[in-house]
């Protein structure tokens, strides 16, 4: 009996959970349009979200594009056709590799950070000094890094893509010797902007929206303390990593399911 | 009749549960305007919930709380969030703005609500410090002052926006004696300077019975006591008496409920 009231218990708490974090999202929407009068707050935190993530967006991207040059080539030799290279770096990272590994990374360097940031204002009472100052902090602290985080991702894993293709060139073309002109003819002929390059950006902003989502609602929603506080981040590179891949395949059975 | 009109908050009734515990069980409380009142009781009476019942953060399980005659929990977000601007707090960890500096925190509210153009702010922000004399520690981080700089900074940006009202939650808590009486003085100060009611919420009781006017003791969920400081010391009530005076036990038992002892000594296992 007690198991069956501790399920209970345990699926309650969790559509709980699940009704506050839409609440939250949908409070945090209404505060988004006020931050036109005050892009002050937003540029601060399009640095601290974005700007600050950018290095290990760029190593990152640079040594994936280096390895999909290496095994690519390796793989398509033996068919004798490496001259492809360009386009299946390209198509690999900006379809999936760019988005995916981008919003994983972002994650786990600005998700946990604005986790912390969050839980440790609630834990210091900074979020309720601010109500009774008689500002929301939804509004003025919230709405302001969702807005950020939702912006910088579509661009951290443009970003990410195209190094990445640089990394494939330099491992491709450099390295192994490729024909430079077929790797990129080939890869400007081959890569569509509508189909692969805009559904790879719809995904980065769904990634976007997702890992931000998750990273803030944690934050406000953590317990007090700093256990809680720690518990909050570990479960926002959880939660938000998974969503990313799970979000991934279905994403992509809808986009380039069909043909 | 005439007595009524001169209360800025009034609480009637109170009650407050918290999962199934009851924090406040009808409770009634009048605050006079321009006096300073406390709030005192053993930790954990839920004193610090009263202010935030007070200032419509959490809302109560049963009766009515009134603050300059609007009922607290009836106002909309909007309304609530004007009767805020008239209200300060005083938190017990000051609640300062980590990645503000001191002028930036004390600026805060008045950025946020007065439209005022920035050199203005800047005057009032400085006088505001002054008062707590603290105009030289504008440009210092959060974390680089004392607990004791911290509360009165915090205090500082509580009367920015000249509110009616402050309510301090545990303001002498962990502060040595020199910012302790610091405090002591300028919260007594303030009041009769600026004209304001004060809530002080603490359990320090030589400190809170030197500036409070009256006085209510709280315990479990009751109001046990209450008068002025000087009453509340002849108190008839062995309760009331213990706690002004701090012994240790007394009608406040020293130990937690607990099995008999011999009893649980001689058992093999502790029982749940």
């Amino acid at each position: 009996m007690s198991f069956f009231q501790q399920l209970g218990h345990h699926a309650l708490a969790a559509f709980q959970r699940l009704g506050r974090a839409n609440l939250f999202l949908w409070t945090v929407l209404v505060g988004v349009p006020g931050l036109l009068f005050r892009l002050r707050l937003l540029i601060q935190q399009l640095f601290a979200v974005g700007v600050l993530s950018l290095v290990i967006i760029v190593v990152a991207g640079l040594f994936v594009g280096m390895v999909l040059g290496l095994q690519g080539y390796y793989t398509l030799v033996d068919f004798g056709a490496e001259e492809s290279l360009g386009v299946m770096v390209a198509l690999s990272l900006v379809r999936e590799l760019g988005p995916v590994v981008a919003a994983l990374l972002f994650a786990g360097r600005a998700g946990s950070a604005l986790t912390a940031e969050i839980g440790l204002m609630k834990t210091t009472e900074q979020l309720s000094g601010m109500e009774m100052m008689a500002v929301d902090p939804l509004k003025r602290v919230i709405a302001p890094r969702f807005v950020a985080g939702v912006l910088s991702m579509p661009l951290l894993a443009a970003i990410f893509s195209a190094v990445g293709v640089m990394g494939g060139y330099v491992a491709g073309v450099t390295l192994l010797g490729v024909d430079e002109g077929a790797f990129w003819s080939q890869m400007q002929g081959r890569v569509d902007f509508h189909e692969d390059i805009m559904n790879g950006v719809i995904k980065s902003v769904v990634f976007g929206v997702v890992v931000t989502w998750i990273a803030l609602f944690e934050g406000y929603d953590a317990v007090p303390t700093s256990e809680g506080v720690s518990r909050a981040t570990t479960r926002t590179v959880v939660y938000a990593s998974l969503a990313v891949l799970g979000l991934d395949f279905v994403l992509t059975a809808l986009m380039f399911g069909e043909v | 009749m005439s007595n009524k009109k001169d209360n800025l908050v009034e609480v009637r009734g109170l009650t407050f549960k918290f999962g199934s515990r009851i924090i406040f069980d009808g409770i009634d409380l009048d605050l006079q305007r321009g006096k300073v009142t406390a709030i005192m009781g053993p930790s954990g009476t839920g004193k610090t919930t009263l202010l935030r019942l007070i200032g419509g953060q959490v809302r109560p399980s049963g009766g009515a709380i009134s603050v300059d005659g609007h009922e607290v929990a009836r106002l909309t977000r909007r309304e609530l969030f004007e009767l805020r601007k008239r209200m300060g707090m005083l938190f017990q960890s000051g609640a300062l703005l980590t990645d503000l500096s001191v002028f930036d925190n004390v600026a805060f509210p008045l950025r946020e609500h007065s439209g005022l153009p920035e050199a203005m702010v800047r005057d009032l922000v400085l006088m505001k410090l002054e008062a707590v004399g603290l105009r030289g520690a504008q440009r210092l981080m959060p974390s680089e002052l004392s607990g004791g700089m911290a509360r009165r900074v915090a205090l500082a940006r509580a009367i920015a926006l000249d509110p009616m009202m402050i309510m301090y939650d545990e303001p002498f808590t962990g502060q040595d004696p020199i910012s302790m009486g610091v405090l002591v003085k300028l919260i007594r100060d303030l009041n009769e300077v600026l004209g304001l009611t004060s809530i002080i919420v603490s359990h320090d009781v030589a400190e809170t019975a030197a500036i409070a006017d009256y006085i209510y003791v709280l315990s479990q969920g009751k109001v046990v006591g209450e008068g002025t400081p000087d009453e509340l010391h002849h108190a008839n009530s062995e309760w009331v008496r213990q706690f002004m005076q701090g012994m240790p036990d007394g009608p406040v038992p020293f130990h937690y409920p607990a099995a008999d002892y011999a009893q649980e000594l001689l058992s093999r296992e502790g029982r749940r």
